[in-house]
């Protein structure tokens, strides 16, 4: 990787996080006790990191593209670090359910959406 | 319906430019840091050990800094210090989009096991992880309250 790109994936990164923490901040509701914005962010990063590397596979994409936006961008809007506390926060709230859906569901939605992202950016 | 815009400084902090630079700024280092670990540690047998080994310490170390700076609404130094630190760089250093792609290609590719292994381990290991760094930081703060 020349410097050059891992300096762009980087800042690509940085981006990617300031929009995790604005979308989120624009998803939270004092209605709503389930912390969705984790939720539909993993799982809007899992589908495109899975059409862009479904279009690298394809060698629609360069593979700088899909450095920067792959690892960078994809890699900072989605955390793993938030998802594991706010799970064990819910539990220990004993909301079972929430925590539930906060770790096993968000693996299980998460790889689903991967995996069709996978199909659409290789049948592109 | 009155149209008037709040006081800059009552803006909620997502849409403050200097807190979402702070971020910026946590998660450019974090990507970094993400990056050269992904480069310098390789896959053990088609497992990725680098992403699996960056998400369990990233979900010990927010445990940690989170049971550190408490539950109450944070503001000032402390909210900054989240913001860079937590939402930034260990936001920035984790991610999920990479746990669950190369977990679908696992599973695309007939290593079903390896994919199972990889997916359920990172999301236990994850768990106890955090588990872990939130008791270190609330074992913390209650010796600091005994002994200020």
């Amino acid at each position: 990787m020349t410097p050059l790109v891992f300096v762009a994936l980087a800042l690509a990164g940085g981006l990617g996080a300031g929009a995790r923490f604005v979308l989120d901040g624009m998803l939270w509701r004092r209605s709503v006790r389930y912390p969705v914005g984790t939720l539909l962010i993993n799982v809007t990063g899992s589908f495109l990191l899975g059409v862009v590397t479904g279009l690298a596979l394809a060698a629609v994409l360069p593979v700088e593209a899909q450095l920067i936006v792959g690892s960078g961008f994809l890699g900072g809007y989605t955390t793993f670090s938030t998802a594991s506390v706010e799970s064990v926060r819910l539990a220990q709230e004993r909301r079972y359910g929430s925590a539930l859906l906060s770790s096993v569901g968000m693996l299980v939605l998460t790889i689903v959406a991967s995996a069709g992202g996978l199909l659409l950016g290789s049948a592109a | 319906m009155s149209a008037r815009n709040p006081p800059k400084n009552h803006r909620p902090a997502h849409l403050r430019p200097g807190l979402i630079g702070l971020v910026i700024l946590g998660g450019t280092v974090g990507t970094a840091a993400r990056e050269l670990l992904t480069l310098s540690i390789p896959d053990l047998g088609g497992f990725p050990l680098a992403i699996f080994l960056i998400n369990v310490v990233g979900s010990f170390a927010l445990g940690l800094l989170l049971e550190r700076l408490g539950s109450a609404t944070l503001t000032g130094s402390k909210l900054r210090g989240r913001l860079l630190l937590g939402t930034g760089f260990l936001g920035g250093f984790t991610t999920y989009s990479a746990l669950a792609t190369h977990t679908a290609q696992l599973f695309g590719g007939q290593e079903v096991a390896t994919g199972i292994l990889y997916a359920i381990g990172t999301l236990v290991t994850g768990l106890v992880a955090a588990i872990v760094g939130i008791r270190i930081s609330a074992g913390l703060r209650a010796r600091d309250e005994v002994h200020p």
